[in-house]
């Protein structure tokens, strides 16, 4: 015959045990659901008002090489240089998703956009855009010139453009596209007009 | 003594062997001729030049020969100094600088300057309306005109317009190894290269002039002994030594170490001709081993730079495949394929050594090629992108002197023209091509014909890229296509 109190004090250590790990699968669950909210690194969208509005982002392409067109709606703030950052980070968001047609690095943010009057516009990346971007020529430029050309298609008087890394000047996006000189909006369209061809 | 008659040496010989060797005799006649109409024909003298050195500008003009006698244009001696003009009126010319008049007769040693008479050592001469004065005058004849001091050593051909020269201290360390430092007044940028046994470095810009004796004893067995020399108006210091030297700049140009090439540096592959002193406001030194003898004066037609290298890689292709690795292969094959059609090349880097943006463009710049072709590989894509440059905006130019970052401006038409047919030519050899602008520097820096070259895979291969096959159906086509492209290349230069 088992003693009673032996029985109870099995009994209580067995409800422990049970206890113990219904909580620790608890917490592994809890720490699962952290570590993806870590690694999702994308911009919350800041609360945009005001009625939406049809903009075209210029969006490049990699399989082809091509940067082309795309309309969408936006709804987007009254003040001209709070609708040149949504307007990049709309198109921010575009690269940032899954089937991107031209992934960038997680992370990559626009930080700010400034307008500067007479016609010049400074674009402000986080330190994440630059260097968790691939390398190469053409890779870069259809950032670069993706950027440009949204922003100079849909805010009207942009004739120059700078491209600033965490608030400072960088030689190069990712060793190649030159950020150590101001972009001649004119110039860009040119090239635009290139990389809407395959050819 | 006896002599032997070279008659009883000669063997019997046949009519036949007889006529053999009048044919061979013959042809080797015909071979020495045309070595030597070969060696006239090309192997022009070096043309005569006179560097003037002043505080305006440091300049150099080409020497004439006349009726036995040096002569220089005086208009041209002249114009980088100031406001300059010049009137021919029959066999009059009539000369201003500033407000200061002169006025020559051609084939009259007597002509007035600011009222006065002065007799040149030979007639003055008119080519077509062009005022040319004996060389030997200048020591004497500036310093009317210019109101100032003025140095002319005749032997050299250079020409100092006030104080202007750049003194230097040279000295050798007791370090092991030991190192010659010097130090210049000015900051200086000679061209570097090596010969065995010595290292020279050779200023053609710079008012260098030699530190009281031509040669220098340094006690040291290394570094025994330096030689300065002067001639055709360039200045040049050959350092002897028992080992390959590498010379490397400080401050800001104006020191240059030069000491032996470490061990591990003498076994690796050669490194560019020479580097350029650091850009301004840079305190580091940069090195420029020259273990291997470049070509010291040598007129380049293509100038290939391999992007990247050194401690920049560029794009990681794969895991194993640095960019900086392919574009240096790829480039040393597109070299030989271009010397192959006769076109000499310079590359720009032939090791694994760190070159700035800067460098390269000053580089490029100084060889005065026709064209400049920058290399460089990525996994995107398929074939080759062929990039022309998109000037920056918003740069200044005063005057003649062009803004850095806009000196391709004017060239700008020439190079996408030759992109353009690059690709053509890449295309019809069935390689996939396109012809782009891109923000890519140092193309906007350059002043020639500037094009930059992405090579990718042919397929999703990325490891084609390093494939020898690949890399020389590539490069046998741009070679082919700068051939082409040879004599509209050589037109604008």
């Amino acid at each position: 015959m088992i003693p009673r109190h032996l029985i109870i004090g099995v009994a209580v250590l067995l409800a422990i045990t049970l206890g113990m790990g219904f909580y620790v699968w608890q917490m592994r669950g809890r720490v699962d659901r952290s570590e993806v909210s870590a690694v999702n690194t994308q911009p919350v969208a800041p609360p945009v008002s005001g009625p939406s509005e049809q903009v075209t982002l210029y969006v490049a392409y990699d399989d082809a090489g091509v940067l082309r067109p795309k309309p969408v709606r936006l709804p987007l703030p009254a003040g001209r240089q709070e609708r040149a950052a949504e307007i990049l980070r709309a198109l921010l968001t575009l690269y940032l998703d899954r089937f991107s047609p031209h992934p960038l690095g997680a992370g990559s943010e626009i930080r700010d956009v400034y307008l500067v009057d007479p016609g010049l516009v400074v674009i402000d990346l986080n330190a994440a855009f630059a260097d968790n971007h691939r390398s190469g020529v053409l890779v870069e430029e259809l950032t670069v010139v993706s950027l440009i050309q949204t922003l100079s298609a849909n805010i009207p008087g942009i004739t120059r453009v700078k491209i600033l890394v965490e608030g400072n000047e960088r030689d190069t996006l990712a060793g190649h596209a030159d950020l150590s000189n101001f972009y001649d909006v004119p110039a860009v369209t040119q090239v635009v007009a290139q990389l809407q061809n395959t050819q | 003594m006896r002599w032997s008659n070279p008659r009883r040496l000669v063997a019997p010989v046949s009519g036949r062997q007889s006529r053999g060797r009048l044919v061979c005799a013959v042809l080797a006649f015909g071979a020495a001729v045309f070595l030597a109409t070969t060696l006239l024909v090309f192997s022009s003298p070096e043309e005569k030049r006179i560097s003037i050195y002043s505080n305006a500008a440091n300049y150099a003009l080409p020497v004439l020969e006349r009726n036995g006698d040096e002569y220089v244009g005086l208009l041209e001696v002249f114009e980088p100094l100031g406001a300059v003009s010049a009137k021919a009126n029959g066999p009059h010319w009539k000369f201003r600088y500033y407000e200061v008049e002169s006025e020559f007769t051609a084939g009259k040693t007597r002509a007035r300057i600011h009222g006065a008479d002065y007799d040149l050592p030979s007639s003055f001469l008119l080519e077509n309306g062009r005022g040319l004065v004996p060389l030997s005058c200048l020591g004497t004849l500036l310093p009317r005109i210019l109101g100032g001091p003025v140095t002319f050593n005749q032997n050299s051909r250079r020409l100092f317009i006030g104080n202007v020269a750049v003194h230097f201290t040279a000295q050798v360390s007791k370090t092991t190894p030991p190192k010659l430092v010097m130090n210049f007044t000015a900051p200086v940028n000679p061209t570097i290269a090596t010969e065995p046994g010595e290292l020279r470095l050779s200023f053609n810009r710079e008012a260098v002039v030699a530190p009281g004796s031509q040669g220098l004893t340094f006690d040291s067995k290394v570094i025994p002994s330096a030689t300065f020399q002067e001639s055709n108006g360039a200045a040049g210091l050959v350092i002897a030594a028992t080992v390959p030297l590498m010379a490397s700049f400080a401050n800001n140009g104006r020191t240059i170490i030069v000491e032996p090439v470490p061990q591990a540096a003498t076994t690796a592959a050669p490194t560019p001709p020479a580097q350029p002193p650091q850009t301004a406001g840079s305190s580091t030194a940069s090195t420029a081993p020259v273990s291997a003898p470049p070509p010291v004066i040598r007129h380049y037609f293509a100038v290939v730079d391999p992007s990247h290298g050194g401690e920049e890689r560029g794009a990681s292709l794969t895991d194993q495949l640095a960019e900086k690795d392919i574009t240096l292969a790829f480039a040393r094959r597109l070299r030989q394929e271009l010397d192959l059609r006769g076109i000499a090349t310079l590359l720009l880097r032939d090791g694994d050594t760190t070159l700035t943006l800067d460098q390269r463009a000053s580089l490029t710049n100084s060889a005065r090629a026709a064209i400049y072709l920058c290399v460089h590989a990525t996994s995107q894509g398929n074939g080759v992108r062929v990039y022309s440059a998109l000037v920056p905006a918003g740069a200044d130019n005063h005057g003649p002197f062009l803004s850095w970052d806009e000196a391709q401006t004017a060239f700008q038409l020439a190079s996408r023209t030759a992109g353009v047919g690059l690709v053509r030519d890449l295309q019809s050899k069935q390689i996939p091509a396109r012809s782009l602008i891109a923000p890519l520097r140092p193309l906007n820096n350059i002043t020639t014909t500037a094009l930059a070259l992405e090579i990718a895979p042919s397929s999703d291969d990325v490891s084609q890229l390093n494939s020898p096959a690949y890399q020389q159906l590539i490069a046998g086509a741009i070679a082919t296509g700068v051939a082409n492209f040879r004599d509209r290349l050589e037109a604008g230069r």
